[in-house]
């Protein structure tokens, strides 16, 4: 059976620095996969080795059956394979409006503006922002287009690399209930985090990345239970 | 009080021409972040494709706009494929591309030269004068003389202009731009593909530069391989002057620093107006680094 992404022995390198060495993991249909790990462990390596922000020296990465090893990150996008990068990327000097339409254009479907109104629809501040410059946002607000523009590309995947971090508590609410809407849509996730704990609620299953390698994996439940990751990820 | 109209009127066209080359610079430089200093070469060749289109080819006029553009314009691309885009796929330093194009300009220039000996047998060539209207329109209640050549520039300059503000804000390709200048990655991410966009912004600039260069030449109506060195100094200090990778900014400095050629002309002489543009950079790089209309932090180098 052909996972929707499968990446076998992936590594990167930044010059001398292997910062991935050999990371094998598959996202299946639908499935909400998460990606754990301490700081500088290797994931948003991962993330951007996959969206052709960074091209691998070994392995493989294939979608849908398809090798898309070293492909360039327009290309990978148009697959649907969609990612959010860290730290609420958006086009300050653009409006919001800009932003959300500027990927949905690029895109194989054309219904621009239905999708427009559902994004506006499920982010108010948004829609009544939409002709000021991104970089006006709020930090949340900049967090919510960022998640709004990937969905404007109608992912089939969508990864998001730590959505949470420096939200307040209420917005980290709203982040990951944000995720279950685009869960229950049947779009695949995959979420790279620090806070575990809310990870580790929402998603199938995780993997746990530790300098480069995959260490540990196992349903979201189990891992859960899991004394390692109690004591290191979940506090 | 007419030599001032008079002379008010000379620096309009200069400023469009001075401006139109600016823009080049001021647009590789947003999205590259690095100045391209083999644009002076490319202005160079706006003038030397027209001279050839005019004088070889005996083209009339309005072919040989398009014409100086077009070549121009494709030169600008080679540059990109060649000096730059292999230093930025290893990852080079800003000061590397920076050198790589000062190399390509040399080189430009002096293959152009050959080419100049040639044909012509010197490193100068003229334009002929009867194939560009050049009697001047008199305004007697005034007392001015305009060529209608300087006046078509003006507003050939200023049609050229609105179009590259609306293709910039309101045509998606414009958008791309913007976006690529603002963070590659980020481009890419929202699906643009990056190094088309490097390559039509170089071809746009080298129309802008090819069409100032061929401008120059037409109002000078002297050529020599060696007629972007005049400008370059100028087209620095005019984007600097408005804000480094500024498209309103290339238009401002490149209006004022004409106003002030002339003004010192007026003022002192033609032969002080070099160190005059020289002194207005070496003051704004003092007091106002962030240029006239520039946001005040900048991000690049
Ligand atoms: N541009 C870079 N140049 C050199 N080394 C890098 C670069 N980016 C990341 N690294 C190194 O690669 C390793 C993995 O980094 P990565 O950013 O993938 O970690 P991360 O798991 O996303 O960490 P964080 O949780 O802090 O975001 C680290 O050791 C980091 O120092
Ligand atoms: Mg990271």
């Amino acid at each position: 059976m052909t996972h929707q992404l499968d990446i076998q022995d992936l590594h990167v390198s930044y010059g001398s620095i292997r910062a991935l060495r050999g990371v094998t993991f598959h996202i299946d249909e639908g499935q909400t996969v998460s990606l754990i790990g301490a700081n500088g462990a290797g994931k948003s390596t991962t993330l951007n080795a996959v969206s052709g922000l960074l091209k691998p020296v070994g392995g493989r990465i294939r979608f849908r059956g398809q090798d898309i090893t070293g492909w360039r990150a327009d290309r990978v996008s148009a697959l649907g394979l969609v990612q959010v990068p860290e730290g609420r990327q958006i086009i300050a000097t653009m409006t919001v409006h800009e932003n959300l339409i500027i990927g949905a254009h690029l895109q194989r479907t054309a219904n621009t503006e239905t999708l427009l109104d559902q994004i506006y629809g499920r982010f108010p501040r948004l829609s009544e922002r939409h002709n000021q410059r991104a970089g006006l946002l709020s930090g949340g607000e900049q967090q919510m287009l960022a998640v709004g523009r990937a969905l404007m590309m109608q992912p089939d995947l969508l990864m998001l690399d730590e959505p949470s971090m420096g939200l307040s508590p209420m917005l980290v609410n709203e982040v990951f209930d944000l995720l279950r809407d685009i869960k229950g849509q049947g779009i695949s996730i995959l979420v790279v985090e620090q806070n575990a704990r809310k990870a580790l609620q929402i998603a199938d299953y995780a993997y746990v990345l530790e300098r480069g390698v995959i260490a540990r994996e196992g349903s979201a439940a189990q891992l859960r239970e899991d004394p390692h990751i109690l004591a290191a990820y979940l506090g | 009080m007419d030599t001032l109209i008079q002379q008010g009127i000379n620096a309009i066209s200069l400023g469009a021409i001075y401006s139109l080359f600016a823009l080049g610079y001021a647009m590789v430089f947003s999205i590259l972040g690095v100045l391209n200093l083999a644009h002076s070469a490319i202005f160079m060749l706006g003038a030397f494709f027209g001279l050839i289109a005019i004088d070889q080819w005996s083209l009339p006029l309005w072919l040989a706009f398009p014409i100086a553009m077009l070549g121009a314009g494709l030169v600008s691309v080679g540059l990109e494929l060649v000096a730059f885009r292999p230093l930025r796929r290893r990852n080079a330093a800003r000061i590397s591309q920076l050198i790589s194009s000062i190399g390509a300009a040399i080189l430009i220039v002096n293959i152009t030269q050959l080419i100049f000996r040639q044909i012509y047998n010197s490193t100068e060539a003229y334009l002929p004068r009867d194939l560009i209207p050049s009697d001047p329109i008199v305004i007697e209640s005034l007392g001015l003389r305009v060529q209608p050549v300087r006046m078509l520039i003006v507003v050939i300059a200023l049609v050229l202009m609105v179009l590259l503000q609306y293709l910039v804000n309101r045509v998606r390709i414009g958008q791309h731009m913007r976006a690529v200048a603002f963070n590659q990655r980020i481009a890419a991410l929202f699906g643009i593909n990056v190094s088309r966009i490097f390559i039509f912004t170089f071809f746009l600039a080298g129309v802008l530069g090819g069409a100032a260069g061929m401008f120059y030449g037409v109002v000078f109506l002297n050529v020599t391989p060696f007629i972007g060195e005049d400008v370059a100094l100028i087209g620095l200090t005019a984007i600097v002057l408005g804000g480094m990778g500024s498209i309103p900014g290339a238009v401002l400095g490149g209006f004022l620093v004409a106003g002030l050629q002339i003004f010192s002309i007026v003022i002192g002489g033609s032969s002080f107006r070099n160190a005059v543009v020289f002194l207005l950079l070496f003051i704004i790089l003092l007091i106002r680094p962030q240029g006239l209309l520039g946001q005040p932090e900048s991000t690049r180098a």
